[in-house]
């Protein structure tokens, strides 16, 4: 009896360790995934049913709440400016020369017909901030093992009440990420990869959005280069930013 | 007067071709004003119907929050139905609407949109409610023509509906199209999406909640209540009345440019027979008239041109109105892009007024130009006149 308990409470111990909570690794992948603040100059490639446009920008963030985004081509595109301040979101067009609120539910339409909403392309929330995890089981993708984990919205003004997060059991990076309606439609769907050490944490520097209600390829986001946790002058979120 | 009256008959008849030439012109002015005021009427009666029927009603209540204009405020502008208008309400004196945004994928097409709630049982708009019906499953949904049309949507299809309750997660589920209407008001039909008002309270988590609340197209008394303002027929009619008013400022150039060139006519021929029929006006003279009556003899000659016009009008004039306010003009698609209440089809409606007042505006105004020319008779020397020298 000894002979056989013995090495069972090892392999459950051992196996405990190697399985660490969904918060745990929550929380790990928040460190990877998030910062006080980031800047980073990406590229989206918007693959539609009948054309494929490719809009370069550079990008500056702060916490949840605060991010200024200018576009730096196609031409057509060059000088547009993003301002989002929590739930509010100014754009300035040069060729208008005007500044446009929007908020609201405008906020959740995709940006340049992307897959993205503004809220995807803008915010960085911390996961554990609003959801609740639980792991569900392990699976691989491609090469890499994963971790299956099912986040429900522990706050009541998040997007997706739902999340399924596939995520690198050694980089602690989600590579595949699926979110879902309160009802249970599965809405989005983004693949990560490239996946690179950035000032010692990983980060993907290419995801794949697909919006599954919408037709088309979906939208290639691929950071060019990201700095975190940079000191970022108060005046970038500010509004007279916008016109200069 | 009399005398002056047939004699003025008399020579406007002897004067032929002339005379008849600016009656016809005069009529045609008769006929167009008339048909272009008729128009308008017709437009704004049609008009101020289709949106008393189907999105005015006697008014409405609105939520303090609510600007039509402004989709950021939809957010915010819904809270509970005032209890005080439970039984008004529940007389079908009132039906409470509930809106928020959302966004359909019609055939993998991203659509923004407007998810409107009322109740299945309302009759005071032409929405046609009753018509939501099926299983608990999939959201009935209602739409217009044009909406049914742009999104290539027919009765019976299955869409996914995505939208965000109150706190903003996202939702989603399939809506079927159990009915589509058609309707003049495009503010009811494009880009929006009709559905049962309790099933949107509970998609949106906001229970016994509503945006606007219209009212019973009847005279009664309206409370006023605390948190919600209230819109009269009047003021949500306004932008329709007002653009009838500026298409009614428009439509005076034409009256100026037709009068003008009848008027025209009419003031060359005085001057032409005050010019041609001096020994005439010498007669007269001689025989005992006063200069003040052959100047009321001319103008009344002039005058009597819209008279005849008027005649002339009516004789073609009346069943060619008489058609076109039987089978109206087509317009099929007109102006519905800019979201006016523009019927396929606008029935001309000829009141007594409009007819009376364009023949009063055409009389007096030939009168005035025919007695401008005349004026010089006054000054003429009645031996020169009758000799035919010019003066």
């Amino acid at each position: 009896m000894k002979r056989i308990a013995i090495p069972m409470l090892i392999l459950c111990v051992s196996l405990t360790a190697q399985n660490p909570s969904a918060k745990e690794i929550i929380e790990k992948v928040d460190k990877n995934m998030s910062a006080e603040s980031r800047v980073f100059t990406s590229k989206m490639v918007i693959h539609n049913p009948r054309n494929t446009r490719t809009v370069e920008s550079k990008s500056w963030s702060m916490g949840e709440t605060k991010s200024y985004t200018e576009y730096i081509s196609p031409p057509r595109e060059q000088g547009t400016k993003m301002l989002k301040l929590d739930n509010l979101l100014w754009i300035f067009s040069p060729a208008t020369d005007r500044i446009i609120q929007i908020s609201g539910h405008m906020l959740r339409q995709s940006v340049m017909g992307s897959d993205l909403s503004y809220e995807d392309m803008m915010e960085d929330p911390h996961l554990l901030n609003h959801y609740t995890g639980k792991l569900e089981k392990e699976e691989k993708i491609g090469d890499r093992n994963c971790w299956v984990i099912i986040l429900t919205a522990i706050t009541a003004d998040v997007a997706y009440q739902t999340q399924k997060l596939w995520v690198d059991k050694d980089r602690f990076i989600p590579l595949r990420k699926e979110l879902y309606a309160k009802s249970g439609v599965l809405l989005k769907k983004m693949e990560l990869s490239d996946v690179l050490q950035v000032q010692g944490r990983w980060y993907p520097k290419k995801i794949l959005f697909k919006d599954v209600l919408k037709e088309g390829e979906g939208t290639e986001f691929q950071m060019m280069d990201i700095e975190f946790n940079v000191k970022i002058p108060d005046y970038i979120f500010s509004k007279a930013s916008l016109k200069k | 007067m009399k005398l002056l009256f047939k004699l003025a008959a008399k020579n406007l008849i002897g004067a032929g071709m002339r005379t008849w030439l600016n009656v016809i012109v005069l009529s045609i002015s008769f006929i167009v004003i008339i048909w272009h005021k008729g128009i308008l009427d017709g437009w704004n009666i049609q008009a101020r119907n289709d949106m008393i029927n189907w999105e005015t009603g006697g008014g409405q209540y609105r939520q303090k929050n609510y600007d039509p204009y402004d989709p950021f405020s939809l957010t915010e502008a819904h809270s509970n139905i005032p209890a005080s208008f439970d039984s008004i309400v529940s007389k079908g004196e009132m039906a409470a609407i509930l809106i928020s945004q959302g966004t359909i994928y019609p055939a993998g097409r991203i659509q923004s949109i407007l998810i409107k709630g009322i109740n299945s049982d309302q009759k005071i708009l032409k929405i046609p409610s009753s018509q939501f019906t099926g299983n608990n499953e999939e959201i009935p949904a209602l739409i217009g023509r044009q909406m049914a049309n742009d999104n290539g949507l027919k009765t019976g299809d299955l869409v996914t509906l995505r939208w965000r309750d109150v706190h903003g997660t996202f939702d989603a589920t399939d809506m079927k199209i159990t009915g589509i209407f058609e309707t003049n008001v495009p503010t009811v039909d494009l880009g929006q999406v009709w559905v049962p008002l309790d099933r949107l309270q509970k998609m949106i988590g906001a229970p016994g909640e509503a945006t606007i609340i219209v009212k019973k197209n009847i005279e009664t008394e309206v409370p006023s209540t605390e948190g919600w303002k209230f819109k009269t027929k009047e003021d949500l009619l306004k932008s329709i009345t007002d653009l009838i008013k500026i298409k009614s400022v428009g439509g005076i150039v034409l009256y100026i440019i037709l009068l003008s060139l009848a008027m025209l006519a009419i003031f060359d021929t005085q001057v032409l027979s005050i010019f041609r029929r001096q020994k005439e006006i010498g007669t007269y003279i001689a025989l005992g008239m006063t200069r003040g009556q052959v100047v009321g003899l001319f103008t009344i000659e002039g005058a009597l041109n819209s008279v005849l016009a008027g005649l002339l009008a009516a004789l073609y004039g009346i069943p060619f109105l008489a058609f076109q306010s039987k089978t109206g003009i087509s317009i099929a698609g007109a102006g519905k892009e800019y979201g006016l209440a523009l019927a396929d089809k606008i029935f001309p409606a000829y009141s007594f007024g409009l007819v009376a007042t364009t023949i009063i505006l055409i009389m007096i105004t030939t009168t005035i130009v025919s007695y401008l020319p005349s004026r010089r008779i006054a000054k003429m020397k009645p031996t020169e006149a009758l000799r035919g020298k010019l003066q």
